[in-house]
């Protein structure tokens, strides 16, 4: 047989031949990027001259021809020497204001030492590394609520009677469902039912309270109507028999302080909120500026995700009254604007209310809000129920948990994750919506704003454009870092279960 | 399994058990509507308002600054109202317009290859979906319109179009009454097309064969009208803004509240649907389109009968809920004096003291619109989306 012998054999892999100068590089860079066809380089041009035009136009309006120092609008005047730019010496003038409102000089501690300690928690929260979660959410939900109120109003609340009697009520049955929910003692046993009967008395009780009014009475200082010192005189009974079974039923392990964790926490909030510590009080209508925004914005996403999350179970019930109610309700909320909402928290709760009872201006608005982004919360909160797949649910049924059990360890937990980003895109919703408590007459960050450039001592041409455009930054520096946190929590917690 | 003794059964019965919360749950609403009804009857009697839609009735005594239908302080609140509704809708159309343009141009920017358009479309996008609608209506009223100079001594120019701080002033258009064949043309064009399209339609199901649309739809919308016009002797005329000693006369004027409130909501809103727009091309796999490459369709037909089509299930939903945001978003024309539904509510509500009668009308309006722009986007959702086979 004849010897083939080929006339190239290659004994090494070969290097493949670099790409052409003109598709590597930074010349190639800016060929794919900005010149790939005609079209995209009369793109890129028009672009370009756009961007250089905006730029050079945005800093000479910012910082050529900006006016930063000056004690009235003299300084912003084309005499005193500005007019063409921005007139930051009205910002660094009003910067207090825009901050505090007209909250009391002596008194502008209080709102820092809230802001110093929602940072903390919130960090605290937030951030994935830092330890003790559990203590910091409740320390966040639970008691800085409580703490941040005294501070900012100063405290000093006078609790009605009936009030008093409903707080406890709530501690009795918080109580009873926790002990009734350990086996060993079921809801079989007598001093359960007892409990749980007095404490229906107290309720209904307190009900007809509502209606009927009688001689007042006073006791431990409050004031108490003979009905309602009878509710509270049932819940303390319910609370002392259900506490007394429950520790009877944890002696032998388990948490026993667990069974006064209700009551004690329904006393410190009475005792704290009732207590005078000496803190000048200031009324709501002096709150205003970047505070008064983060607290409308804050209790509305504070209250509208328990809400939201009630809302939606509703709305996937089985009980039709329950379904259809709850339907009707985010319907009606979300076809409305907000603007008609807080005009009706502003002049119609007052009129539902029994005489002489009054609504602060705040709260009217704080009511509205909470409820309009309920309604939101509800709908994204209802998706991330949908999603989860039938097998969890009757799994969950499987294992013989209950209804909130279910609800509460197996389906919440997958449901909220799902929809992290829809629950954020509502809280910055919210922030966004807290802008239009001004038109109602609160002097939120917008609205100190815009009182300011009304302000005779700083009426120019260049004011209200510098005073927005600093309440614009504000504005975009929270929603903005809101939504990062959400993506990087969305990241973060992705565990696979999207599809 | 034998049921248990008495109470328990009962108690733990989930049939029973539900319909014990409903009823509880009912009653205690019924108790709770009740107690509110009797409280405001009472705060009412005792403020001195009547309760009712008769004040609907009454002579308004105030003057509304945009009148697309006739109005004058000497009509009635419930003519007020309406001119206030019309002003809502014509602000939403135009937002809705507006916004949808905006939002395509940059959703579709989003996802350029070129790396200025897609910075450019990103920073609009993440800088007005984060501050707040209101914020934008002010900046475009106060710190931009608010500012210009007035008409007084101002230099004509050859378009007649002049933007001072009473707002934009451009040049009207006068018919005259043979005018109607134009429109008359304009609407036949109209309905020709689509009847021609429907029998290309036809055809191509039939034999597969697709016929060229475009040159004759755009002959027929706009070339007979053109036709029309120029054959009953152009019977329009274009009046022009004269610039006189103090003011600007004639033309038609467009007021600084409505410019400030377009400009705000369609910038506002459009940031949104640019979003919904790239989420909606992203959606479509890149399979499809190289699909479409593949059975040898033009870089535009794979974009109008692939890539469209497709992105278009997507987006419509999210969309719709953008429309009806930016509808309501409408009322805060009331910030700075756009009299729309809220604005003129209010007028009414402070004048008259009928707080929950225009309470209610507000509410009834919103909903209806709502309501009805859902059904009616559901419709074309239902129309549009995927039907399997």
């Amino acid at each position: 047989m004849e010897e083939q012998v080929a006339p190239y054999v290659a004994h090494e892999q070969k290097q493949p031949l670099p790409p052409p100068a003109s598709d590597i590089g930074i010349i190639g860079t800016t060929r794919r990027n900005l010149f790939a066809t005609p079209l995209d380089s009369v793109l890129t041009i028009i672009a370009g001259a756009f961007i250089v035009w905006a730029a050079w136009n945005i800093v000479d309006w910012a910082l050529v021809n900006a006016v930063f120092h000056g004690s009235d609008r003299t300084a912003c005047t084309p005499q005193g020497g500005g007019g063409e730019g921005a007139c930051w010496a009205f910002i660094s003038a009003k910067f207090a204001q825009f901050m505090y409102g007209t909250y009391p000089f002596g008194d502008r501690w209080r709102i820092d030492l809230s802001v110093v300690m929602l940072v903390v928690l919130v960090a605290g929260v937030a951030i994935p590394a830092v330890p003790y979660k559990r203590l910091n959410a409740i320390l966040l939900l639970g008691v800085y609520p409580v703490i941040t109120l005294v501070l900012l109003t100063g405290g000093a609340f006078t609790f009605s009677g009936g009030l008093i009697s409903f707080l406890l009520l709530i501690a009795a049955a918080v109580t009873i469902s926790d002990v009734s929910s350990d086996p060993a003692v079921g809801f079989q046993s007598t001093p359960v039912k007892a409990a749980a009967a007095a404490a229906l008395f107290a309720l209904l009780a307190l009900l007809v309270t509502a209606f009927i009014s009688g001689s007042t009475i006073r006791f431990l200082d409050f004031r108490f109507t003979p009905l309602s010192l009878a509710a509270l005189v049932a819940s303390a009974a319910a609370l002392v028999m259900v506490v007394a079974v429950g520790v009877a039923s944890r002696r032998g392990g388990g948490n026993v302080f667990g069974v006064f964790m209700p009551t004690i926490a329904v006393i410190a909030f009475i005792a704290v909120l009732s207590a005078d510590f000496g803190l000048e009080p200031v009324p709501t209508n002096l709150w205003g500026g970047l505070s008064l925004t983060l607290v409308v914005a804050l209790t509305g996403i504070a209250a509208s995700l328990p809400l939201g999350i009630m809302l939606a179970l509703g709305r996937r019930s089985q009980m039709p009254a329950i379904r259809m109610l709850c339907i009707i309700f985010i319907e009606f909320w979300r076809g409305v604007p907000l603007i008609t909402v807080l005009f009706m928290a502003n002049f119609m709760l007052p009129l539902f209310m029994p005489e002489g009872v009054t609504f602060d201006q705040l709260l009217r608005a704080l009511v509205g809000t909470a409820l309009f982004s309920a309604a939101y919360m509800a709908e994204v909160i209802r998706g991330g129920l949908q999603a989860i797949p039938k097998g969890q649910y009757e799994g969950a049924d499987a294992m013989a948990l209950t209804y909130w059990q279910k609800m509460r360890m197996i389906i919440l937990p997958q449901a909220l994750k799902l929809v992290i980003p829809g629950i954020v895109n509502t809280f910055i919703g919210l922030f966004k919506d807290t802008s239009l408590v001004y038109i109602i007459g609160l002097a939120d960050l917008l609205g100190t704003v815009r009182r300011g450039f009304n302000d005779p001592a700083w009426i120019t041409a260049s004011t209200p454009a510098t005073g927005l455009i600093f309440a614009a930054f504000v504005y975009w520096i929270f929603c903005f870092s809101m939504s990062r946190y959400s993506i990087y929590t969305e990241r973060r917690l992705d565990t696979g279960h999207k599809r | 399994m034998s049921p248990r003794s008495g109470g328990s059964s009962i108690l733990t019965n989930p049939t029973v058990r539900s319909v014990v919360i409903q009823v509880a749950l009912i009653a205690f609403l019924v108790g709770f509507t009740w107690w509110i009804v009797a409280n405001t009857a009472r705060n009412l009697e005792e403020a001195n308002i009547a309760s009712g839609f008769g004040f609907l009735s009454a002579r308004s005594g105030f003057d509304i600054a945009i009148t697309p239908i006739s109005y004058s302080s000497s009509m009635t609140y419930g003519r007020a109202i309406l001119v206030g509704i019309v002003n809502t809708l014509i602000i939403s159309g135009s937002g809705i317009f507006l916004a949808t343009l905006c939002g395509f141009v940059v959703g579709i920017g989003r996802l350029s290859q070129n790396f200025l358009i897609r910075m450019l479309a990103t920073v609009y996008v993440e800088t007005f979906r984060n501050i707040p609608p209101l914020l934008v209506i002010l900046f475009w009223y106060f710190g931009v319109l608010s500012v210009l100079g007035g008409p007084r001594g101002i230099k004509e120019n050859v378009f007649g179009v002049y933007l001072t701080n009473r707002g934009l002033q451009v040049p009207s258009v006068l018919f005259d009454p043979l005018a109607w064949v134009t429109f008359a043309a304009f609407v036949a064009g109209l309905v020709a097309v689509v009847v021609l399209a429907r029998r290309n339609r036809r055809t191509q199901l039939a034999t597969g064969e697709r016929k060229p649309l475009l040159w004759t739809a755009l002959g027929l919308i706009i070339g007979l009208p053109i036709l029309a016009f120029v054959v009953t002797g152009l019977p329009a005329a274009l009046d022009f803004p004269r610039a006189t000693r103090f003011n600007l006369a004639g033309g038609f004027q467009i007021r600084p509240e409505y410019i400030s409130l377009l400009l705000a909501l369609s910038i506002y809103t459009g940031a949104f649907i640019a979003e919904i727009v790239r989420a909606g091309i992203m959606s479509v796999s890149k399979g499809q389109n190289e699909a479409a490459a593949a059975l040898g369709l033009t870089r535009s037909q794979a974009l109008r009968l692939v890539v469209v089509p497709q992105a278009f299930r997507v987006i419509i939903p999210p969309l719709t809920s953008q429309y009806l945001n930016l509808t309501k978003n409408s009322s805060l024309g009331l910030a700075i004096g756009y009299p729309e539904l809220v604005a003129v509510g209010s007028t009414v509500l402070n004048q008259s003291g009928q707080s929950i009668e225009v309470v209610c009308i507000w509410m009834v309006v919103y909903l209806t619109i709502s309501l009805s722009v859902s059904v009616f986007m559901n419709w074309f959702n239902a129309k549009m989306a995927l039907v399997e086979r």
